[in-house]
């Protein structure tokens, strides 16, 4: 057992592009479980191995019910409601399997002639652009968007809408307070609308067949039913979106790993395995897991409704899980990575995100054998103040 | 819903240890070296245990009634 004496450190760590901050390294050798002081809320303890990681997102006896009414560690000023990520079983579940078997891999894989149709369409469109194009706004976020929306059975056409509208719930300093309650209450009100319209006409889609369990089975509220849709929209696309151009970021700058990947199309399941591994999406740890009793984590005694972080992209570059850790390698057959998380909140969509990334990496690599940046890498412009780090935009030519 | 005993099984080959089923019903399921397993084959019948069972991406937990062999989930 550590007693950890003086005060908490300051987190986040840095974040600046795809680095990752070296403290994480010698946290997971010295100091497994850390105390830290975020911007807002509680101070919390950091988990940063991979094994106290699993614990701490697995193990039951941690809530994220429990964040309702505390005063949340966390990186922006407001404490939204965060949904079925802020439930526990039973609840969650009773939500989450509306939701589930849209999900599972065998339906998503029904889903791969389409989404590799929609990205041949948009690689033939920016072929036929000319030599160069912005693979954020050209390919990484139409892809999932579309996808997300035919699923979902929302209007492909109103994505200049919710695009703008998704941003509020993964801003952190990106947006003013006002700009986030406007945006996620626009988002609000436009999928109230889309559930209207399902009561008056009946859909297949998935926001038809939630309905009616709503409707039907009072399975549950108005309040959970829009909840869920928003969030199966958000985060149906941002994160793909954004994940997208930050793999293509990262096999760029590793020309032998790229070159691997291409002689070898049929290996993209593990590519994509490796780059969600090595790849940090989040700029920070987040929504932390409060402890139902005292638990001994990491040797030190975490009490009974302490909240604890977990450093998702410390414990995928753990020395003690991970041969050379740091290195890209997408050869790598073993990798028990947690990019999607672990536990009852591992990543609803994690079959879905998959396929998108799988089908994105084959096509761009295919169609285009010649990729490369369009802009010397300094000039690269990085998102600030999200939960998330990825490009505003990625100019490529070929 | 069916009573009785529940034969519970995790195919291996399917499941990526995500730990969903171990957080849904962990008097029921334990992820070890990246597998979730049973923590008994044979059980009483759990609502839970469906639960669980149906909140799997992978599909991987096969749920059946003991005495006629029935599928009780993954649902269809």
């Amino acid at each position: 057992m550590t007693a950890i004496d003086g005060e908490p450190r300051i987190y986040p760590f840095t974040a600046e592009q795809l680095r990752l901050d070296p403290l994480y390294a010698h946290l997971r050798k010295e100091e497994p479980l850390t105390r830290v002081r975020l911007p807002f809320g509680e101070d919390a303890w950091l988990a940063t191995r991979h094994v106290d990681a699993r614990v701490v997102l697995g193990d039951a006896r941690f809530s994220r019910a429990l964040s309702v009414g505390r005063d949340e560690p966390r990186t922006r000023p407001e404490q939204g409601n965060g949904g079925i990520l802020s439930m526990d079983p039973p609840d969650h579940t009773r939500i989450r399997r509306l939701a589930t078997k849209a999900f599972t891999m065998r339906r998503v894989e029904l889903l791969r002639p389409r989404a590799q149709e929609i990205a041949d369409g948009l690689a033939d469109e920016m072929l036929a652009g000319g030599s160069r194009a912005d693979l954020v706004e050209q390919f990484a976020l139409p892809l999932p968007i579309t996808v997300i929306c035919e699923l979902l059975g929302v209007p492909v056409e109103d994505r200049e809408h919710f695009r703008v509208w998704s941003d509020a719930f993964l801003s952190t300093t990106s947006l003013t307070l006002e700009q986030v309650m406007e945006y996620k209450g626009k988002l609000w009100q436009y999928m109230g609308g889309l559930i209207e319209q399902r009561r008056v006409e009946p859909t297949d889609d998935l926001i038809g067949a939630l309905v009616l369990a709503r409707d039907e089975q009072d399975v549950l509220s108005e309040d959970e039913l829009i909840s869920l849709t928003v969030g199966l929209l958000v985060a149906g696309h941002e994160t793909t979106a954004t994940q997208i151009p930050n793999f293509v970021y990262v096999l760029l700058n590793h020309p032998d790993q790229l070159a691997w990947l291409r002689e070898r199309p049929e290996q993209v399941a593990q590519a994509v395995e490796e780059l969600m591994r090595y790849v940090p999406l989040g700029t920070a740890a987040a929504f932390p897991r409060y402890a139902k009793e005292d638990i001994e984590v990491g040797g030190v005694l975490v009490r009974a409704g302490e909240p604890v972080l977990v450093a998702v992209a410390s414990a995928n570059r753990d020395e003690s899980v991970f041969e050379d850790p740091d290195e890209l390698r997408l050869a790598r057959s073993t990798n028990p990575h947690i990019g999607f998380g672990h536990g009852v909140h591992h990543c609803l969509g994690a079959p879905l995100a998959r396929l998108e990334l799988q089908v994105a990496l084959g096509t761009l690599l295919g169609r285009f054998p010649d990729l490369r940046f369009a802009v010397p890498q300094e000039q690269l412009r990085w998102k600030r103040g999200m939960l998330v780090r990825g490009l505003e935009s990625l100019p490529i030519e070929w | 819903m069916s009573e009785g005993r529940w034969q519970v099984g995790v195919d291996h080959g399917a499941c990526i240890g995500s730990g969903i089923c171990a957080g849904t019903a962990p008097a029921y399921f334990r992820i070890d070296a990246g597998k979730s397993y049973p923590v008994a084959e044979l059980i009483d019948s759990d609502e839970v245990v469906l639960d669980a069972a149906d909140s799997c991406p992978m599909e991987a937990i096969l749920v059946k009634d003991a005495s006629s062999g029935a599928v009780l989930a993954p649902e269809a």
